[in-house]
């Protein structure tokens, strides 16, 4: 963590006003050190009495002693009793990696000083001691930090309580665990009031949003910038062989990217799915003769496999690593010297976070480059290069703070006492997401935590919560506390099963599949897991058993909530690009693939929606140009197939990519605008809605969260019991007696967001303006043939899911003889 | 409604597509495991407050039903309530529908395992029940003659990924889905269950239309 305060002495630094600040002994071991002080950590010690403050540095720039320093500084007299500072992380890795890097100055300095880690690892006696007896640094995660607050000694654990440093909050600020740690927050600040707040975060593009996030309402929150660094040599991989079509696995490259791993010391590629960091390191590994050692990292691993690789990489034994976002956050893996980007990174912010992680020493450039996967991808790398020149990092501001995260808070709140609901309701809108919530709306969600929140008042008797005669509210049922201790957290554990050798003591495990993925192999079926083909055997107690005998090419294990859509920034960018006259900045086979598009067809450009009609294959095809990202490109599939439907234009499937979509169907569309109108587009959005598996994925995780439903409903994994009834009968229940319900209202914000993205539809609806470009054709245009060779195709179902199972039930029938036995038909 | 008609240990049979089974020649409409009251007792027991409308569902359901096919007799072969408390906790428009589905028809409860003990409505209480040949009891016996009808397991099928409640079928015996809303279900492939039937037992997938697959062998 330390090591590029090397580096940084050797640069005239006028900081010295500012190292006064310091305590002698502080200076003193610097400059034994032979080490300055960066002047962005100077400025953080001078500024630490402010309430909040952020930090913007890049990763190598001693983002975390610069958090660290004032903390070491005030404990430094030993006149400090309790806890003084908090420090949370994403992830229990860091908490870990702090702990020991602390661990050096603390020891060489001889600081009066105990730091502590608390996460899901530590023992319980462990947890226990640390609540009698705080440390004075505690490392922690937002969930654990959260179920500290759910013991009725908190006020008394908390009192001292000084400083709060926050981690990789850009990271945080992303998703629900930063809405309730920001929750967390404002409850720790009413039992200690003078508790000041610090954010670290990497480079974003709007510094200000993080500052509002962090800091207590309505006060300010100061940015500091660390220098920058110089900029990342940054390019795209060129080769003379032509990127294929379509697909993400960028398996034309292989060699060169094996020649550039030879020629660094230590490389890492990163991919956008984990399937496809499975193939790729799949292919690596064969193409590898030299036997370079490389390595595979993502979350879909077994710990114990991940924790090799990253005792490896640490080590420096690796020369490679194959990973994905598991590794975005900023461990410190030790010199890594060159980034490769496989596949378009669809978001410029988590490119430029990436490049970060390439060399640490903080004034070398960062080196990266971006392999396109396909060829329209090499559009997309070109159109990111220009961004990150520019500076021009993408991000969707964050709404208001969702609503099951403030619902589960209520309920870990109750888990420390009697409360006052308008007091809760007062600190809670302290947080930054929170700060325009209605006393109104806060006391919908109270209701539903205690009663339901239904229309028909059936559980009177069994209310979670109580409203007592003095009009505190309260558990009725106070065992209650462990249930919401064990539901407690917003991270959604998709359905996975873990995957084991057979027959090896027990089976160690080499990671997990999704459910889904699992419920369609048989036995025999081969797939790719931790870089190796295996071979699926059998399930046994929810656990799938493989061996090695790998004799089929393999089907790909598919992971969920991996599929990154193109952020609106890029596309726009990419729809400038394509608007060119001429693209001298794109490799020839590209620029003439641009030029025949425009010969025979039309370019899109961001103004206008251009719709193309053509016969194939003995189909109407349609190809929409939305540039709205994967996730809504596909949302418009289902839109407008449905409607199609309706209007007898038998339409039998369609293909999403974040430019387009393609829908095939037995009629010509005559007038395709009608199908695009917005105002239809939305009717259409609000009846498909109610009953689509999205939605009902969705509630499940926010009623999970908001404390509506149990973790892991409907999982419970014990063989020969049966399992609880599904979420989705909950939905449609809930859907058909109770449709205004909170819940609903809920789940419907939620998945306007996430998959469903019907947002990036009413921007593209916005900026299209009506203005269609319908142009006929008799073939396949260049820019729509990439589209016949996506996988990922949906078949419109109407009839056809019942007719695919009526089907297979047939064959089965058949072929085990059992159709022959004496039956009638059926009744009409 | 879609059903299907087998032959069943000399009787004829419909398997309904909405998981109730109908006996054409004694005009007897049964199902299995309604568990009414589910909501309720689970957040009596401090667990989740689930929407609680799961008992006016699984009434208008079987309403649907006995509308359709106006059985002379109807049978509930058991755990018919979550528990012995959720059958007096019924509320009381819940009471009347039961009570208006019960005139002019005769009504069985089975005994069940979630609800042992007789309960304040109307209709007749057996531990099981036998008729020209078939018997009706809610859990299936170890060792029985042709001709057993039963519940309790809640089986559910699963093929092609989609996994639907269904009823099973050998010579011997059939196992009912369960009727009720909040209902869980086991794999049909489930050692316990599965080891009930013959090698070559049937599962008839309940939902918008009955399909017959043949089970596989446990797992």
């Amino acid at each position: 963590m330390f090591k590029s305060q090397v580096a940084a002495c050797r640069r005239a630094l006028h900081v010295d006003r500012l190292m006064n600040d310091l305590p002698d002994i502080f200076t003193k071991w610097f400059a034994d050190r032979r080490w300055s002080i960066h002047p962005h950590q100077a400025e953080m010690v001078a500024r630490a009495r402010e309430k909040s403050q952020v930090l913007i540095a890049p990763t190598g720039g001693g983002k975390t002693l610069a958090g660290f320093l004032p903390t070491l500084a005030e404990l430094a007299s030993g006149e400090h009793a309790g806890l003084h500072t908090i420090y949370v992380s994403p992830l229990k890795a860091l908490a870990a990696d702090i702990k020991r890097n602390l661990g050096t100055p603390i020891a060489e300095m001889e600081l009066p000083i105990r730091v502590e880690d608390r996460t899901g690892d530590t023992s319980a006696t462990m947890k226990r001691r640390q609540r009698v007896d705080p440390p004075h640094i505690l490392l922690t995660t937002p969930e654990s930090l959260a179920l500290l607050l759910t013991y009725e000694d908190a006020p008394r654990i908390f009192a001292d309580l000084s400083r709060v440093i926050i981690d990789e909050i850009h990271a945080l600020a992303e998703s629900k665990r930063g809405d309730q740690l920001m929750l967390c927050l404002a409850e720790l600040q009413s039992l200690a009031p003078e508790m000041r707040r610090v954010g670290l975060s990497a480079t974003v593009e709007d510094p200000s949003a993080i500052a509002r996030f962090l800091a207590r309402h309505p006060d300010p929150c100061p940015v500091i910038h660390a220098d920058p660094g110089p900029s990342p040599d940054i390019s795209m991989l060129r080769t003379e062989e032509m990127p294929p079509w379509s697909g993400g696995g960028a398996a034309y490259a292989i060699p060169r990217v094996l020649e550039e791993i030879k020629k660094h010391k230590t490389t890492l590629v990163f991919h956008n799915t984990r399937a496809q960091a499975e193939i790729f390191f799949h292919n690596l590994w064969l193409a590898n003769d030299e036997s370079l050692p490389i390595g595979i990292h993502h979350g879909s691993l077994a710990r114990e496999q991940r924790e090799r690789v990253e005792a490896a990489m640490v080590r420096g034994d690796l020369r490679a690593i194959v990973a994905t976002g598991s590794l975005d956050l900023g461990i410190d893996w030790g010199d890594v010297d060159l980034v490769i980007q496989i596949g378009a990174p669809k978001n410029v912010k988590r490119l430029v976070q990436r490049i970060g992680r390439a060399n640490h020493t903080y004034n070398a450039p960062s080196k990266a480059i971006l392999v396109p996967a396909n060829r329209f991808e090499v559009v997309e790398c070109i159109a990111a290069l220009e961004a990150v020149r520019d500076a021009d990092l993408d991000g969707d501001p964050r709404g208001p703070g969702p609503r099951d995260v403030l619902c589960q808070h209520i309920l870990i709140h109750a888990c420390r006492g009697p409360f006052d609901a308008r007091a809760l309701w007062q600190t809670l809108t302290s947080a930054g997401g929170y700060a325009d919530l209605s006393e109104e709306a806060f006391n919908d969600c109270l209701d539903m935590v205690a009663t339901g929140g239904y229309a028909l008042r059936a559980y009177d008797r069994w209310q979670r919560l109580k409203q007592r005669s003095d009009g505190l509210w309260e558990l009725r049922d106070p065992r209650a506390t462990k249930q919401i201790r064990m539901n407690l957290g917003t991270i959604q554990d998709t359905d996975t099963l873990k995957v084991r050798l057979k027959n090896r003591g027990g089976g160690r495990p080499l990671g997990e599949i999704e459910e889904g993925f699992a419920a369609t192999l048989t036995q025999g079926d081969t797939f790719l897991i931790g870089g190796r083909v295996v071979r699926y055997e059998g399930l046994r107690e929810m656990t799938v058993e493989v061996t090695r005998r790998a004799d089929k090419p393999p089907k790909i294990a598919t992971f969920m909530g991996t599929k990154f859509a193109t952020s609106t920034q890029l596309s726009a960018r990419i729809l400038r690009l394509l608007g060119q006259e001429a693209w001298p900045e794109l490799p020839r086979h590209t620029a003439e693939w641009l030029a025949l598009q425009r010969r025979v067809s039309k370019m899109p450009t961001g103004d206008r929606l251009l719709i193309e009609s053509f016969p194939h294959d003995g189909r109407h095809h349609t190809c929409v140009y939305g540039f709205a990202g994967r996730n809504a490109m596909q949302t418009l599939g289902l839109l407008v197939t449905e409607r199609m439907e309706a209007a007898g234009l038998e339409p039998r499937g369609f293909v999403a990519t974040d430019y387009a979509v393609l829908i095939w169907g037995l009629n010509e569309i005559p007038d395709p605008g009608p199908l695009f109108d917005g105002k239809n587009l939305r009717e259409a959005f609000e009846t498909w809605l109610s009953g689509n598996a999205v939605m009902k994925r969705t509630f499940r995780a926010s009623a999970t969260i908001a404390g509506l439903l149990e973790r892991n409903w409907g999982h419970q994994k014990r063989t020969g019991r049966q399992t609880s009834f599904s979420s989705d009968i909950l939905y449609d229940t809930l859907t058909k007696y109770d449709p205004e319900h909170l819940m609903l209202q809920i789940t419907r914000d939620e998945a306007m967001k996430g998959l469903v993205d019907f947002g990036r539809i009413e921007e593209m609806l916005a900026r299209t303006a009506g203005r269609i470009d319908h142009v006929v054709l008799d073939r396949v245009t260049p820019l729509a043939a990439p589209l016949f060779l996506e996988v990922g195709k949906v078949p419109v179902h109407g009839e056809g899911r019942e007719r695919l199972l009526e089907e297979e039930a047939a064959r089965l029938m058949t072929s085990s003889g059992l159709d022959t036995l004496p039956k009638s038909a059926g009744a009409p | 409604m879609n059903e299907q008609r087998i032959e069943f240990s000399g009787e004829i049979l419909a398997l309904q597509a909405s998981g109730s089974l109908f006996w054409p020649r004694m005009e007897m409409l049964i199902v299995s495991d309604l568990h009414l009251g589910k909501s309720e007792r689970i957040a009596r027991r401090g667990g989740s407050l689930l929407p609680p409308y799961e008992t006016t569902e699984t009434l208008t359901r079987l309403s649907d039903d006995i509308a359709r096919l106006n059985p002379a007799h109807v049978l509930c072969l058991g755990d018919s309530f979550d528990d012995t408390r959720a059958a007096l906790d019924l509320e009381d428009a819940h009471r009347a529908t039961i009570s208006s589905l019960q005139a002019g028809r005769r009504w069985l409860w089975v005994e069940g395992n979630h609800d042992p003990g007789p309960v304040d409505l109307g209709g007749e209480h057996h531990a099981e029940y036998r008729s020209d040949g078939l018997v009706f009891r809610h859990i299936a016996a170890k060792d029985t003659r042709a001709g057993e009808i039963s519940g309790h397991f809640h089986p559910k099928a699963t093929i092609r990924a989609t996994s639907r409640p269904c009823f099973l079928c050998d010579a011997t015996r059939l196992i009912l889905p369960a009727f009720g809303c909040y209902t869980g279900g086991l794999r049909w492939t489930t050692p316990a269950l599965r080891g009930l039937f013959d090698a070559h037992a049937t599962a008839y997938l309940t939902g918008r239309k009955i399909i017959a697959v043949p089970v596989p062998k446990a797992a």
